[in-house]
């Protein structure tokens, strides 16, 4: 029996490998440096993600593929990785990305006017993207300024005292921004 | 004793004294011009053994919320003539406890603080490596600790050959991708090796088998930020700035509805009426009915505690912990059942998923409270959210994840237990399910 698993795994793993979508000399630069921090490839895994999806705005299938060659790990090992944490996004998402914070100190200073001010401007729920790609709105535990409550990050602007009248404003921004 | 040092006697806020108003940050030359790495310099010229026992009989408590006396935590790492090669020290600045603030505050304004703390620390342990793990969304915080680090390098105050003995010192910034659980240390410790953030077991403790099985401490943002001045003014100095039995100061931070939220250096031991009176007093139309000391995880207090001093021991006393020592209020226009809910659906969407209690005992409590808060509750379902505290209470649970989501929810059923009646009683929440007051956002939502 054991030729048989052997060559199954030969062929899986032969499949995968021929769906990577290379990285790009930036991303393989900056994974490469990333690398050197520490002793052991696979503890990149995190910074290599990220630098992906600063390229992309996401992480595709074939660039996860890519990294767990860069970084001598199975696809799995990666993909495990990368849906544990809250940034990673594995599907395309807009051009801006809304973090609504939800947590305990923006719910009392007003959370709930935001989102639902913000979902009926966008015409999407929490979690969604525009139907032009624009915008995505999701969700965000505590962004730590809680000094500032309600707060959002809109891009990477970390947006403070908000009405829904000024982030739906910061909203209609990003879009003309974005278009 | 040289005269600046006698001058500098009177520091009483060391950790903010280079914040500036404006919130620009605090350049190298700045930091050096008041005593900045004058600290580092001094731990320099003891022996690592002696910067520890500095440091434990200034009695520094961690200032993350656990309390642990930072130089206590160092003895544990094994001399190097006993355990000899690579070791690390990792700045925990995973700033993720709902409503918490302060490290972000310090280390927007001030990186060279952190930085030169952390070499201390790491010269301490003899570690060549220090790592900060800073938390995903702290943008600003990176882009200027990565700077500083830069700055200081370039300076020759990190790098090799820092003292007489070749201590040699590098320093790496590691972005996180967001995980609440990534502020444990151990699963910490795991994220930074590039693995899903899951607590390990203990013993061994980091101290002996941490980042990729080395000797490693870790240290929060905060404890670490105060290494500099300890060093530099002494242990007397450090001791004198705590009003009751704790030493140094304290980053205290408020918010809720309250005129001037934020966060303020005070000395440890300042009662929570006088940190309350920074904030500004609460909003028109609002009264005060309770607290959360520190954070997400900790008991609720009510208006009886104001009087007491935000210190470990005092609030421990009081049932509660003092945990980050920033505060979140309850007013009485917002719904506690709610609030708890909110506080549950954090902790339960960030549980790692390692341990059953945390993993479903979390979600079934959240379940037991969208009930009530509904309308939909029953009476014994409050003895039931309390048999499930006990559940995910501390003991039965891999990490403290699920036995700080506990907190709040059995503090506000023992002080706020009418609260829980009212919404089995009248079939819906009598606060409408949401803040009612401030700034009219849900009419406003409703034109828009």
């Amino acid at each position: 029996m054991t030729p048989i698993i052997a060559t199954d795994a030969a062929a899986t793993c032969a499949d995968w490998r021929l769906q990577i979508e290379p990285l790009n000399e930036h991303e393989e630069t900056a994974i490469t440096a990333q690398i050197h921090h520490y002793p052991q490839p696979q503890a990149a895994t995190i910074e290599a993600l990220k630098i992906v999806q600063e390229q992309q705005g996401w992480v595709s299938d074939g660039k996860l593929k890519a990294i767990a060659q860069r970084l001598q790990m199975s696809p799995d090992e990666v993909e495990s990785v990368a849906t544990f944490y809250n940034k990673i996004y594995r599907q395309p998402v807009g051009r801006t990305v809304i973090s609504l914070c939800d947590s305990v100190s923006c719910w009392i200073m007003g959370y709930q006017g935001l989102a639902q001010a913000l979902t009926q401007e966008l015409n999407i729920a929490l979690g969604e993207t525009t139907t032009d790609g624009a915008i995505t709105l999701l969700p965000a535990p505590c962004l730590g300024a809680c000094d500032h409550a309600p707060v959002a990050m809109v891009g990477d602007h970390r947006a403070h005292k908000l009405t829904p009248t000024s982030l739906i404003l910061l909203a209609r921004q990003a879009r003309e921004q974005s278009s | 004793m040289t005269d600046s040092q006698a001058m500098n006697q009177h520091i009483d806020q060391p950790l903010s004294q280079n914040i500036k108003a404006d919130g620009s940050v605090t350049t190298l030359a700045e930091y050096q011009s008041n005593y900045g790495y004058q600290g580092l310099a001094k731990a320099l010229s003891m022996s690592p053994g002696e910067v520890v026992d500095w440091v434990k009989n200034a009695n520094l408590r961690g200032r993350g919320g656990a309390g642990f006396s930072a130089g206590l935590k160092w003895s544990f790492v094994p001399p190097l003539e006993k355990l000899p090669g690579q070791r690390y020290v990792i700045c925990n600045a995973d700033e993720m406890e709902p409503g918490t603030f302060k490290d972000r505050w310090l280390m927007e304004h001030d990186p060279h603080q952190l930085i030169e703390g952390l070499a201390i620390a790491a010269y301490a342990v003899q570690a060549d490596t220090a790592f900060i793990f800073l938390r995903a969304d702290y943008d600003l915080c990176a882009e200027r600790l990565q700077h500083a680090i830069n700055e200081a390098k370039a300076a020759g105050l990190l790098g090799e050959q820092l003292n007489d003995a070749g201590f040699s010192l590098t320093m790496l910034l590691h972005t996180s991708a967001g995980r609440y659980i990534c502020g444990e240390e151990t699963a910490l410790i795991n994220a930074l090796e590039g693995k899903r953030a899951i607590p390990r077991s203990k013993p061994p403790f980091p101290q002996v088998s941490g980042l990729f099985g080395r000797p490693t401490v870790v240290n929060n943002a905060e404890t670490l930020c105060n290494l500099p001045h300890i060093l530099y003014h002494g242990i007397d100095w450090f001791a004198n700035l705590g009003i009751g039995d704790d030493n140094g100061t304290k980053i205290y931070g408020v918010s809720g509805r309250v005129n001037n939220p934020g966060c303020w250096e005070l000395p440890i031991g300042t009662k929570v009426a006088d940190i309350l009176a920074l904030a500004g007093g609460m909003q028109d139309g609002v009264q005060l009915r309770g607290f959360l000391p520190g954070g997400g995880s900790t008991d609720f207090l009510t208006v009886d505690h104001l009087d007491l001093a935000m210190d470990y021991g005092t609030i421990q006393h009081a049932g509660s912990r003092m945990g980050t020592g920033t505060m979140i209020l309850l007013d009485d226009q917002t719904c506690v059942v709610g609030m708890v809910l909110n506080l549950i659906q954090f902790f339960a969407q960030e549980s790692c998923g390692w341990c059953t209690p945390c993993r479903n005992g979390l979600p079934f409590i959240r379940q037991i409270l969208t009930e009530l808060e509904e309308g939909r509750g029953q009476h014994e379902d409050l003895e039931h959210l309390l048999e499930l505290c006990g559940f995910i209470g501390f003991g039965n649970t891999f990490c403290a994840l699920a036995p700080g989501a506990a907190e709040p929810l059995q503090s506000a059923l023992k002080y706020f237990r009418e609260d829980f009646v009212a919404h089995i009683e009248q079939g819906c929440c009598p606060h409408g399910n949401s803040p009612k007051v401030d700034t009219g956002l849900e009419k406003e939502a409703r034109f828009l």
